[in-house]
């Protein structure tokens, strides 16, 4: 099972689409590594810079609804992964890219629009995500304060990320 | 208990329920394309399991950058072909037999009313034209679908969209489905199947039933599908006509996958298409779209028709209605992929292709190049390009360009005037 948890990446915005994550002229790479210094470098968002430290550092990104929308390509969490970051909280999600999370053994994280907006009011400072994944618990901390959590992935996503993805789930089932 | 067409497909196929909710089910066909299948090809191999669960039920293709345009590319490319050899998969297509995946496999007659099919593509909801679950999944459900011949899912919501009244002169498909996915916003059948119904449905061709389940991903849908009818019969006879008595006996049968009387939907949407202008998108989703009269005057750079969405001979005619007899504004590119061979053929023996090259386009081989900008046509930083593709996502068609999503006899008139205009206008003048 991956180590989830760490430094958080604010994106601030609504339906964040895979072309975004990563542009498709990229899609020719049959290597995940290959990918790595392309992530989210189409992002249409007001003073994100990819090439920014900060981004690289991250290994949680938070942000709004419908988060992977667009294309299925799975270079999308494949890039995040190569890049150390394996969990997204969002307040929804696109099927096919939360699906390919839980299918590279990553986390997709749904939390009410309330929480999101709790979460970031930590944009600002440092903020880091420990998630405890046996009790689906998450807390956030920053210097001055620390919420706690939990959340609720279904039974199946839960088994898919112990098992380390689909296809080592499906290969000892079918 | 009344079912969802897809609650039907879902009981009939179903394998395993693992967990409540989710359901494993039998695939029937396993789509492949060049770009999201030599990972996984590569991770069969890697773990020592390089076979595949029916060569029968595996089609493949190359069609997003055909012919290759460089190293990469071109190993992509062998990497499907050799794999579709080492596997006896009859149904590859390469160049010079190849074209849009979810063009070409339909007129091959690969789908059938209540089939599964996936493919590591998320425009594989258009297959839903004939009443099939069709869903798009990433390269790891494609892997364990090559391997295993099943997928997961959960079992999906369906949403009902009835779509009534006289389609108007100059607006079609893409038109209706831009507004459909205008009212339901981008997210708005994330998890759903979205049922198209209504008297301007049953009276539409494949073809344009295609078009509307094709931009079902961008409403956020699983698959787009139609209740298979005559229409769907005609369509399929010629691959199904050993399999039925007669015509009568095929409709009969489909009909069984139709939505009972009294199912459940988590939406209804009655949309009325009598005083429907066209729809033109005018940001950077395509929930983002505006009445022809809000954008007309817009100057664009490129006009592109062609992709899984428009790139049908009924798109190829329509366009080449507004086009005969005249040429494209100087200051623009025209540029159109007819989407297979076959569409290619007939647009040539129709002189379809020569009206398009006498008013100035360039005529690609089929790809879905442009349309995500891999090849034939990227933008430049600041460009424009009116495109009857299927996402106006930033950096969609190339870095820094902008794209506005319309229909194929708008895309046509564009071209003419170099900025964005009304098929209507072109009607009225006897133009057409």
């Amino acid at each position: 099972m991956k180590r989830f948890g760490g430094k958080v990446l604010f994106l601030d915005r609504s339906d964040i689409n895979t072309d975004e994550i990563i542009p498709a002229k990229y899609l020719t790479e049959i290597s995940k590594e290959a990918l790595k210094p392309h992530m989210l470098e189409d992002l249409k968002l007001e003073g994100f810079d990819p090439e920014d430290p900060e981004v690289r550092e991250s290994k949680v990104i938070v942000t709004r609804a419908n988060f992977g929308c667009g294309s299925s390509r799975e270079h999308a969490p494949w890039v995040f992964d190569v890049n150390h970051i394996n969990v997204v909280i969002a307040s929804s999600f696109a099927r096919i890219f939360r699906q390919n999370m839980f299918n590279c053994g990553m986390l997709a994280i749904e939390l009410p629009e309330k929480i999101i907006d709790l979460f970031f009011e930590y944009k600002d400072s440092s903020a880091k995500i420990e998630i405890d994944f046996k009790n689906n618990g998450l807390t956030i901390t920053s210097d001055k304060r620390s919420d706690t959590f939990t959340y609720q992935i279904s039974e199946f996503d839960k088994a898919l990320v112990e098992a380390g993805g689909w296809v080592e789930f499906a290969y000892a089932k079918y | 208990m009344a079912m969802t067409l897809a609650e039907k497909i879902f009981k009939t196929h179903l394998r395993d329920e693992p967990f409540p909710g989710t359901k494993v089910l039998d695939i029937d066909v396993v789509m492949c394309h060049e770009i999201t299948t030599p990972i996984a090809i590569n991770d069969l191999a890697a773990r020592g399991k390089d076979r595949v669960f029916d060569p029968e039920k595996i089609k493949a293709v190359i069609d997003h950058v055909t012919p290759a345009k460089d190293t990469k590319t071109a190993q992509q490319g062998k990497i499907l072909r050799d794999w579709a050899r080492r596997h006896n998969i009859r149904d590859f297509f390469d160049i010079g037999r190849n074209g849009i995946c979810h063009v070409l496999f339909p007129e091959k007659g690969f789908i059938r009313p209540g089939y599964t099919v996936i493919m590591g593509d998320s425009h594989t909801c258009t297959h839903g034209a004939f009443g099939a679950f069709a869903a798009g999944v990433g390269t790891t459900d494609l892997e364990v679908g090559i391997l295993k011949g099943v997928c997961a899912f959960r079992e999906p919501k369906s949403i009902r969209i009835n779509i009534n009244g006289t389609v108007p002169e100059g607006v079609y498909a893409k038109d209706i489905v831009l507004r459909i996915i205008k009212e339901l916003t981008v997210k708005g059948a994330t998890d759903c199947v979205i049922e198209f119904h209504g008297s301007v449905v049953k009276n539409m061709s494949m073809e344009s039933r295609m078009t509307l389940c094709n931009m079902a991903v961008e409403a956020g849908g699983t698959s787009g599908v139609c209740m298979p009818d005559e229409v769907t019969v005609d369509y399929l006879w010629p691959f199904i006509s050993n399999e039925y008595k007669n015509k009568k006996a095929a409709l009969n049968d489909f009909k069984k996958w139709w939505s009972d009387d009294g199912c459940e939907y988590v939406k209804t949407l009655d949309i009325e298409v009598s005083h429907m202008e066209p729809q033109v998108t005018y940001g950077y989703k395509p929930d983002e779209v505006k009445d022809i009269s809000e954008m007309a005057g817009t100057p664009v750079d490129q006009i592109y028709i062609g992709s899984c969405t428009n790139g049908r001979i009924e798109d190829l005619r329509v366009a080449a209605q507004y086009l005969r007899g005249r040429k494209i504004a100087p200051t623009v590119r025209g540029i159109v992929s007819p989407a297979t061979p076959k569409i290619f053929r007939e647009a040539d023996e129709e002189g379809i292709i020569k009206i398009f090259m006498d008013a100035g386009f360039c005529v690609t081989n089929p790809t879905c190049g442009a349309c995500l900008g891999m090849s034939n046509g990227v933008l430049a930083p600041g460009e424009v390009c009116a495109s009857t593709t299927n996402r106006n996502f930033n950096g969609r068609m190339g870095k820094g360009g902008m794209v506005h999503l319309m229909s194929p006899a708008t895309a046509a008139v564009t071209a003419i005037e170099g900025k964005i205009s009304d098929p209507r206008k072109f009607i009225k003048k006897g133009k057409r």
